[in-house]
């Protein structure tokens, strides 16, 4: 045993002095571009667009991927305290918190070089995609408006079905529920056929949010549902109500999977795929995931019926991933020069091919693939809560989902969970008031 | 002529029911392991919808994807170096202080040890920003001494001392039990022969303590060997990451590459499973360590 | 003499001094400034300079409106209850069987050891696979024993969720007792063992008199992981239940990782680990002090 500890040791000490046979790190060299990402999927084609990038103007650009996204946002925290960001890098959360690392001094605003040449670059986003990063006049976080992050992508998060499972439970493929009859008589019609309903990653939590905050506008309007937000208007307010009622109803008439409220996303996306559930509420990014698990499956991809007429149905999305650039970076025109290029047609399209994933410049659109353009078509619906100039708390925010969880499962009725989702919002706005 | 007769049948049956239980729960460990193993041989397409645990078409070329796509042989290095002078590192500070505690005359040291013992309880989520904060200022993160092999030792410390940290608590504690049951008698007579203290700890204590010891650094090979975290958070670039960063390459946001991350987990879990293998025989090696007393 | 008791006494010291160098400046000095941050307002991402002071406000709001919390706090305690009884009880079954020379002791010495090993994705996964309202395997064989009306969605329904996730902690964790166990039972001296046949002692009287007692020391320690290990689930409950239906699977862990990443309380979060800790703290002194006395009888 000792010898074996000896030899352990001795092992240990000539292989830290011993390793690191020139490993290439050279820290010297500040006009290099560090950019921190968390993309897995995208690690690839970032190392191939610096290698290019290189080639072409001689700048070396090193993309650093760590992952998963909670170990990202720790680092990310972390070289904020210690004012060691890179270059290069993305946050991975609402506006409240990005206005922090603003306010804190971390992040350049971008707008004026958006504005430069008659705007030149910023009309090549989707102005949809930039107002996620967009910082208006009079937001409440008190930022200086701006736009502060680069999409590099946009999403958006819709209703799919599953066409051979809706012939076999004598819906028609092609004409997907539109409105909340016809969604109700779809979900019974599929539990007589022995389908299973939806299926949802709504175990974390901000998928319930999204589907939520989708029927509050339509319920609602904008205007009420920033009410809310703002304190004005109350959670316990009829609209509210029926906005819980929605997913009471979709419960009662056999709409949502057994086990959809602490499903995992890839879990859904798994039965989907393997045709074990007819419909799913999910992202772009999955056509990506289907046709991995299963090239054959035929689907389409639907808004969510609207419940109400008085409102259009809005759907989540914007930017998928966006880049910010630190204020404190010493190369700052190198890295706008860099960001340009990446965001500039050919890469968007590249980029776009190379990880099926929607590409923020408009004029690539001509280049995606086939499968995302049904998602495309459907960019006109989009909304996203960054848009707004508030932000709700994130208290509230769970208090909505888990009662909706609650919902699901028979143990509350949308009644009760508006008004415990109130009673948190005032226990909220006072906090907040004792703060300022 | 009875007696021996339902004695046989009793005995018999009592081994019969143990060997039922024990197979059914070697079953429910082996059989995960088994799909594991299996669905690295599958395709995405097939990794859900076949359930066979023997597919028909192996795929053997995903363990080599995975190998060279992930790049583990870089991280397999650092992985080993890291376990190795982690769990050494563990194991000869944990074992002198709770020798310490237990055997020799330390005014204050049930504060010491009740100090460990609570740190062990102590979860400290925010810890995380202190500690980044820490190490940039003891110069752990971005060292610059000019000379590239140092700043490459610097910057994985950084990484390795905290990790010795984290295996503190258990170890004292642990090896402190062990260490209370042990006669004094050998120690006294190794005295008596003039055995300085550490001579008695080295010679003789350590070795009585190797089933725990054993369990020990199984424990924390699986940590360290498992390790993401703080490797993210403390480690800059690629070339210093464990191998835990490998199989991060499957795991993307949106999409998961099943097949390859188990062959991945696959290659990951081996090596455990061999330094397990290994250190069986030393916890067992405790009957010899107990016959010494008698 | 003075001298050289000193000197004796110094030496010693330098045995824990390591571990204490180490210790103070990679837990103590990151939990002093944990407790800094408890009192303040910060999300961890502006200047800490610019925090706001609040005092025991923290602390204060944890005691009195913080319902979830507790109920968290409950569904760990409920856990570990179940795990220490069945999952050590089953460690304990286990490692006697492997102590004595029974066939195939080695084998199984490394099968018990494999849910250990297993990757929480693995892990995580499988028991989904398990558990799934409708296509699960617990379903189908339910089903096909008869009992088909106690089919359901395993993780969904609240009255089955914790337990459920609890199981399969229980699982991954048999090993880590068992393996520690057995390395207590091998050190018993095997004369010992001889000395009670020799008496005249049943199975069951040599267990109670010659192994509990010389065990005591291995079960504390066993104990004291236990409750540590299981106060602190999360990565099963993230993977199988994301805290939910509603609050039923929530543990302390998470709701502290809620507060720290959704919420970007860091301050709040850090008064929530503190809270935590000193619970556990009290749970596991008192739990040595009843096993202390418990030897003396």
């Amino acid at each position: 045993m000792i010898k074996f500890l000896f030899l352990i040791v001795v092992l240990a000490l000539t292989s830290v002095t011993g390793c690191a046979p020139g490993d290439g790190f050279d820290k010297s060299s500040s006009d290099k571009i560090v950019a921190w990402h968390w993309m897995t999927d995208r690690e690839d084609a970032f190392t191939e667009l610096a290698e290019k990038y290189k080639a072409l103007t001689g700048t070396d650009v090193q993309f650093e991927l760590y992952a998963p996204t909670d170990a990202y946002s720790e680092k990310i925290k972390g070289a904020a305290q210690t004012k060691t960001l890179p270059d290069i890098f993305g946050i991975l959360a609402d506006k409240r918190i990005i206005s922090s690392f603003i306010k804190a001094g971390h992040v350049l605003n971008l707008s004026p070089y958006m504005d430069m040449d008659d705007g030149q670059w910023e009309k090549t986003f989707y102005a949809k995609a930039l107002n996620v990063n967009r910082f208006l006049q009079g937001n409440e976080f008190e930022v200086s408006p701006g736009i502060y992050a680069v999409p590099l992508d946009v999403m958006n998060i819709q209703m799919i079905y599953n066409k051979d499972l809706f012939k076999k439970a004598g819906l028609d493929p092609e004409n997907p529920p539109k409105n909340w009859a016809e969604f109700l008589d779809a979900g019974n019609k599929l539990h007589a056929a022995g389908i299973q309903g939806m299926v949802s990653g709504w175990g974390e939590i901000w998928m319930i949010d999204c589907l939520a905050s989708n029927y509050a506008y339509n319920i609602m309007g904008e205007q009420k549902f920033v009410d809310t937000i703002k304190g004005e208007a109350s959670y316990a307010d009829q609209d509210w109500i029926e906005v819980f009622t929605v997913f009471k109803d979709m419960r009662d008439n056999n709409l949502l999977a057994n086990g959809i409220v602490t499903m995992v996303n890839k879990h859904a996306e798994q039965m989907f795929a393997n045709q074990r559930a007819a419909l799913a509420f999910n992202g772009s990014w999955c056509v990506n995931v289907y046709n991995g698990m299963n090239p054959d499956l035929n689907y389409g991809v639907m808004l969510p019926p609207v419940y109400s007429d008085k409102y259009p149905m809005k759907i989540w999305g914007g930017a998928g991933a966006s880049l910010m650039v630190s204020a404190r970076s010493k190369n700052i025109d190198k890295t706008i020069k860099f960001l340009k290029w990446l965001t500039a047609k050919d890469q968007q399209a590249y980029l776009a091919n190379k990880t099926c994933n929607l590409p923020s410049n408009k004029e690539s659109l001509g280049e995606i693939p086939q499968a995302l353009e049904q998602f495309v078509d459907d960019m006109d619906s989009v909304t996203h809560p960054s848009n707004l100039n508030v932000s709700e708390f994130p208290k509230v925010i769970e208090a909505r989902d888990k009662g909706i969880q609650s919902i699901i499962i028979g143990e509350k009725t949308p009644e009760e969970v508006a008004l415990e989702v109130q009673a948190v919002k005032i226990r909220e706005l006072k906090k907040q008031k004792a703060r300022k | 002529m009875q007696k021996p007769i339902y004695y046989k049948i009793k005995k018999f049956m009592l081994m019969y029911s143990t060997h039922i239980l024990l197979i059914i729960i070697s079953l429910s460990c082996i059989l995960p392991l088994l799909w594991m193993f299996s669905s690295s041989l599958k395709t995405q397409a097939t990794v859900f919808s076949d359930m066979s645990l023997f597919p028909q078409n192996p795929h053997w070329e995903n363990f080599y994807i995975a190998w060279t796509k992930g790049g583990f042989g870089r991280y397999f290095f650092n992985s080993l170096l890291y376990t190795i002078v982690v769990v050494s590192g563990i194991v000869f500070i944990t074992s002198l202080a709770a020798y310490g505690i237990s055997r020799l005359k330390i005014p204050g040291k049930n504060v010491i040890f009740y100090v460990f013992l609570a740190a062990m309880m102590i979860p400290i989520p925010g810890a995380f920003v202190a500690l980044y904060v820490l190490l940039n200022k003891l110069g752990f993160l971005n060292p610059n001494t000019g000379f590239p092999l140092l700043d490459n030792v610097i910057m994985r410390l950084g990484y390795i001392l905290p990790l010795i940290n984290s295996g503190l608590s258990l170890g004292i504690y642990m090896l402190k039990t062990f260490f209370d049951k042990m006669p004094g008698d050998l120690e006294d007579s190794a005295r008596i022969d003039g055995c300085s203290v550490f001579g008695i700890y080295w010679h003789i204590a350590l070795p009585m303590a190797k089933p725990a010891i054993a369990v020990i650094i199984i424990f924390n090979t699986l940590n360290v060997w498992n390790e993401y975290l703080l490797a993210m958070l403390v480690l800059t670039g690629k070339s210093l990451m464990p191998l835990t960063r490998a199989l991060m390459v499957f795991r993307g946001t949106h999409i998961t590459e099943y097949p390859l991350l188990m062959s991945g987990m696959t290659i990951t879990v081996i090596p455990i499973i061999i330094i397990y293998l290994m250190l069986q025989k030393h916890i067992i090696a405790g009957i010899t360590a107990g016959a010494v007393k008698g | 003499m003075g001298i050289r008791k000193t000197k004796k006494i110094f030496i010693n010291y330098l045995f824990v001094l390591p571990a204490i160098l180490l210790f103070c400046t990679f837990h103590l000095y990151p939990f002093l400034n944990v407790f800094r941050y408890s009192l303040f307002q910060w999300d961890g991402i502006v200047e800490f300079s610019s925090a706001k002071f609040v005092g025991l406000a923290h602390f204060k709001d944890i005691f009195t409106a913080n319902p979830q919390w507790w109920y968290s706090m409950w569904h760990a305690f409920y856990v570990t209850l179940l795990t220490l009884i069945f999952q050590n009880g089953l460690a304990l079954l286990l490692a006697l069987a492997c102590d004595r020379a029974i066939k195939g002791a080695r084998a199984y010495r490394m099968i018990f050891f494999l849910p250990p090993v297993l990757s929480g994705i693995v892990v995580g996964l499988i028991w989904q696979w398990i558990y799934d309202g409708n296509y699960g395997l617990l379903n189908h064989w339910l089903t096909n024993i008869g009992f088909g009306h106690l089919a359901r969605a395993w993780l969904a329904d609240p009255r089955t969720a914790l337990t459920c996730v609890g199981i399969v902690h229980m699982w991954k964790g048999f090993g880590w007792g068992f393996i520690i166990l057995l390395a207590g039972l091998q050190s018993i001296p095997r004369e010992l063992y001889e000395a009670a046949k020799v008496d005249g002692a049943g199975a069951w009287d040599t267990f109670r008199r010659v192994t509990v007692p010389l065990m005591v020391p291995v079960f504390v320690l066993v104990t004291i992981l236990t409750i540590l290990n299981t106060m602190q689930i999360y990565d099963l409950i993230v993977s199988l239940t994301g805290g939910g239906p509603g609050y039923h699977t929530e543990v302390p862990i998470t709701r502290i990782l809620a507060a720290m990443r959704g919420g970007s309380q860091l301050g709040y979060a850090c008064a929530l680990g503190i809270v935590f800790g000193l619970i556990l703290l009290v749970v596991s002194f008192v739990q040595i002090q009843a096993s202390k006395l418990a030897k003396q009888e």
